[in-house]
């Protein structure tokens, strides 16, 4: 008899989202929906705004890539307006993306996926001197493990012993530990927890790096349509080494514990079914990011490989590109490119039904109605075929491409690891992709940088200037890579208004209903397959789904409401012309 | 003053003292256990004490209402939010976050950070509930919707509205801060037209609701406000908005870095300028500093690194209500009638606008003839 399991909330992501798995009588999962919670309406709330304000606004979709949308609303209107920004300020938002990508990744790994990886508990029962002698064997040739020391990891179980034994876990009770998936030695337990701790410091120097040339973090408040305005820190060469040093020394922490971490894991692991079988999509999309001089990127394919093919390279058609709601709580049908975009919400909630609670028994829930509409999230398709996308697509289409830097990378830790490259479309895959898109930033990434000081010598402009026609109707978008995969933002501006606004969200791609083709999205169509060892404690589900790094605040901003009144936008006749 | 303050928090302390813990030891216990020493104790609690406001006489006390903090439970519920709320406090300090996290506060729930999901985590919210009914500080980020009955926004297996859980968990809170300018006054889910009539939640509860607001509140003011409740046992003083003044006092444009080229009337005419350059006002593109109650300006963002202004970027007023609307366009100046109607403080209002009239008189006059020029912007 097929069984639900129903997990909502999905903690340890950004956002509201429920999944819901059909098994097998062997526990295997047979058919899997994905559903957002919650909806915020940010595009109908941009509409009718000076285009200059987009950006503020969009920014707010996404406080965790923070970043990420402020960039997309700011470069979407100069796209609009036909606005080259100086090189300075290129570079400048490619330096924020840096440390966005650096402390995203290192975030979502160590305080957000890791304890689906790391039993903290078995930790406890480890050797400590054992423990730091064997971090040394994961890092790569010429780094040194990093807080690792034996009186270091002493002193990580002592804090996590006697916070235990306070009798009240906090934010660790009721965990997986000690589950059977669960496969880490207490020595690579340790090593993990104590990198666990470090990153939390670690991570505020990614923030600060951000904060150097962004003002602050989270939502950083530097830029403006046409560049950035962060002129005296550019001029100021001591603020430039601030920079460089935070730099530097997440370069350090991506080598010497991440990318570590990351070989342990791919070790202890690569006998667990659960994070090593195959994805049964095998569609990934990725487009070019990280301007790092006048023509180059760190990583430059705007484009897609097709059924796990890594031989293709196949470049991509930006009209291609469309949503569908069959599924999804709007109104609508057929599938729709994103500048005319049209989307009414219907809410039609979940339905009565039944399902396995955290003690196994069947209780009465509410669960989705696959024949209806059942998740905030659009289903956005590529030639109507779903798409992967995250640092998984943008590693293995940047391969297909030839991209160098990451093949190198890349061929580097398969080496190291001893796996095949097809172990890169599994959980344990997608959770490498992103350290090593890490990595290549760590490793080439100064050279925009570098290339930024160069040009300062010679150029000190840091926004371009541009008129805004009344008369004249423009649109334009942004497309690019960000911590979640690929983004982006399209507008139409009439009047010298936002006619229209839509961002094609990462989430949306992988975490979007099936669509009316019957096509399912990538978390969906990739747990269908996975075996699990207790439907009361679905471990293996939450992984899978925390591989994806999921941002569905961000995948629940759409809506477009065409023919509806956008409600009134006050002027005040006294705000100046441009 | 001082003294009854002082008396204030020792009868705190007290009362908290004679409440069951939540485990068996106290934060001293851990704290020697873990090597940090009393001296690096005392040095956190010295400047915990500074940016409460609080002269040095309070240090000691400070120290033992921390030792007896773990007795306050913290619940966080996430509602309609971006989560940059909880990303600031993840860049906190002083302390630490997982100073805060093993240290000083019992933190029950937190959906970002916990370890347990699913029916796990839904366990663990019901059992703070049941088990610290009436002396839970909830935290709340995100604004509440309550158009169509709260549907925008469902919980759990039961899939229970956002609007529901937010007053019922309220009902077991001793005390309720708003987290962000999105759970104080609504944030920009709730800007025009607020097409899932999001609020801030003080709107649909009947208990006094802490507002921190902020896009998002520096990890200090998160922090510190969460600290004055554990401390004072009370709620902070707090403005016409209810935002703490120890925090909130005081105008962006009181202690800004650029004030002087303000009162020299040297402004940034336009963005790259050589005014921008220079480090002139940012007034007149668009900085709302003059408008906005917040402590950026004294203690910047990400431990001092930076904050807006000194990116040469104005002030965009997030820490104001409805300021998504009010503060628009964010790169250009307000019409002088604004202040007019805004309701902060209202002595400090009358020496703002003072301030401004005088020495923007220019601006204003050349907002009034782009007006003329072009009636119909
Ligand atoms: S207040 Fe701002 S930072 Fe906080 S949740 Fe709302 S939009 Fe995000
Ligand atoms: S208007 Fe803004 S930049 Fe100018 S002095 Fe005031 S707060 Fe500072």
């Amino acid at each position: 008899m097929a069984k639900r399991v129903v997990i909502d909330p999905i903690t340890r992501i950004e956002g509201h989202l429920r999944v819901e798995v059909v098994l097998d009588d062997n526990n295997k999962i047979v058919d899997a929906y994905s559903s957002s919670t919650l909806w915020r309406g940010i595009e109908v709330i941009v509409k009718g705004r000076d285009p200059r304000d987009a950006g503020f606004m969009t920014g707010r979709i996404c406080g965790v890539c923070t970043y990420s949308h402020y960039k997309a609303g700011i470069v979407a209107v100069e796209d609009a307006l036909g606005i080259e920004p100086p090189l300075n300020a290129k570079l400048v938002r490619t330096l924020l993306d840096y440390s966005l990508f650096y402390h995203d990744h290192i975030v979502h790994f160590y305080q957000l996926h890791a304890l689906d990886w790391v039993d903290i508990f078995s930790a406890l029962e480890a050797d400590p001197i054992k423990a730091s002698e064997e971090a040394f064997k994961y890092v790569p040739k010429g780094y040194n493990p990093i807080a690792t020391g034996a009186d270091e990891l002493k002193e990580v179980q002592k804090r996590v012993a006697s916070f235990a034994k306070k009798g009240d876990l906090g934010p660790f009770k009721n965990a997986y530990f000690g589950h059977k998936t669960m496969r880490f030695t207490p020595e690579q337990n340790l090593i993990a927890l104590s990198h666990y701790l470090k990153n939390l410091e670690i991570q505020r120097i990614a923030a600060q790096a951000m904060a150097v040339f962004g003002g602050k973090n989270p939502h950083p408040q530097s830029l403006t349509v046409g560049g950035v305005t962060c002129i005296m820190d550019l001029q100021d060469p001591s603020r430039l080494g601030e920079y460089l040093t935070k730099f530097k020394q997440l370069a350090e922490w991506t080598n010497r514990a991440y990318y570590a971490d990351i070989v342990m894991a791919a070790e202890a692991y690569r006998n667990e079914p659960s994070v090593t079988q195959k994805n049964n999509l095998g569609n990934y999309i990725t487009y070019k990011t990280m301007q790092t001089g006048k023509n180059s990127f760190l990583f430059d394919a705007c484009g897609y490989i097709k059924d796990f093919d890594l031989g293709k390279f196949y470049e991509i058609d930006e009209s291609k590109i469309e949503e569908d709601v069959t599924h999804s709580w709007y109104k609508d049908t057929g599938f729709r490119h994103p500048y005319n975009g049209e989307t009414i919400p219907e809410y039609t909630g979940y339905v009565d039904g039944e399902s396995i609670d955290g003690k196994g028994d069947v209780v009465h829930t509410k669960v989705v109605n696959p024949k209806g509409k059942y998740s905030w999230i659009k289903s956005p398709r590529y030639n109507q075929e779903p798409m992967e996308v995250g640092p998984l697509a943008c590693m293995v289409v940047n391969y297909a491409k030839g991209n160098e830097r990451v093949r190198k990378v890349v061929d580097e830790f398969l080496a190291k690891t001893n796996l095949p490259v097809e172990a890169l479309f599994t959980t344990l895959g997608r959770t490498a992709a992103r350290m090593l898109q890490t990595k290549v930033i760590a490793d080439y990434g100064i050279e925009a940088f570098n290339n930024l000081v160069e040009n300062l010598k010679v150029d000190q402009s840091t926004v371009s200037p541009y008129k805004i026609d009344k008369n004249k109707e423009y649109k334009g978008r942004f497309i690019g890579d960000v911590p979640r995969g690929m983004l982006s933002h399209w507008c139409r501006i009439k009047n010298g208004v936002i006619e229209n606004w839509q961002a094609v969200v990462p989430s949306t791609w992988n975490a979007g209903p099936v669509d009316g083709n019957g096509k399912k999205g990538a978390y969906e169509h990739n747990l269908i397959g996975m075996k699990i060892e207790d439907p009361t404690k679905p471990l293996e589900v939450i992984r899978n789904i925390h591989s994806y790094d999921p941002c569905i605040a961000c995948a629940v901003h759409v809506m477009d409401v065409k023919g509806k009144k956008l409600g009134e936008f006050r002027v005040d006749p006294l705000y100046g012309s441009c | 003053m001082n003294d009854a303050l002082m008396q204030k928090m020792k009868e705190r302390i007290n009362e908290l003292r004679k409440l069951p813990g939540v485990g068996s030891k106290t934060i001293k216990d851990v704290l020697e256990e873990n090597g940090i020493s009393r001296r690096d104790f005392l040095k956190w609690s010295a400047s915990m004490a500074a940016m409460l406001g609080l002269s040095s006489s309070f240090v000691p006390v400070v120290a033992e209402a921390a030792e007896v903090s773990d007795r306050l439970p913290v619940l966080w519920l996430h509602l309609a939010e971006c989560t940059g709320c909880s990303e600031s406090l993840l860049r906190t300090d002083t302390p630490s976050v997982d100073d805060l996290i093993f240290n000083y506060i019992n933190l029950q729930y937190h959906d970002t950070i916990m370890a347990a999901a699913g029916w796990q985590a839904e366990e663990n919210y019901e059992e703070a509930l049941n088990k610290f009914k009436g002396r839970l500080i909830l935290c709340v980020e995100g604004g509440v919707p309550t158009k169509d009955g709260g549907e925008y926004l469902t919980f759990g297996p039961h899939a229970e509205t956002g609007l529901e859980k937010l007053k019922r968990t309220a009902e077991a809170a001793g005390a309720i801060i708003a987290v962000g300018t999105c759970s104080a006054f609504g944030g920009i889910q709730a800007a025009a037209p607020n097409p899932t009539g999001a609020v801030g939640i003080h709107k649909v509860l009947n208990k006094p609701v802490i507002n921190v607001p902020g896009c998002p509140p520096s990890a200090k003011n998160i922090v510190g406000t969460i600290l004055y409740v554990i401390l004072f046992g009370a709620l902070p003083a707090v403005d016409n908005f209810n935002r703490p003044k120890f925090a909130y006092g005081l105008r962006i444009h009181d202690l800004c870095e650029r004030r002087g080229h303000f009162d020299a009337g040297e402004f940034v005419e336009e963005f790259g300028d050589t005014g921008a350059e220079n480090g002139f006002c940012l007034y007149k593109v668009g900085c709302k500093g003059p408008y906005t109650f917040n402590n950026c300006s004294r203690e910047r963002f990400n431990q001092h690194t930076s904050w807006p202004v000194q990116a040469g970027h104005g002030c965009i007023g997030c820490s104001e209500p409805d300021f998504w609307d009010a503060m628009k366009p964010y790169e250009k100046p307000l019409a002088d009638n604004y202040l007019a109607s805004i309701d902060a403080d209202a002595t400090a209002d009358k020496i703002g606008i003072t301030i401004l009239t005088v020495a923007g008189v220019a601006i204003a006059a050349h907002a009034a003839i782009s007006a003329m020029k072009n009636p119909k912007e």
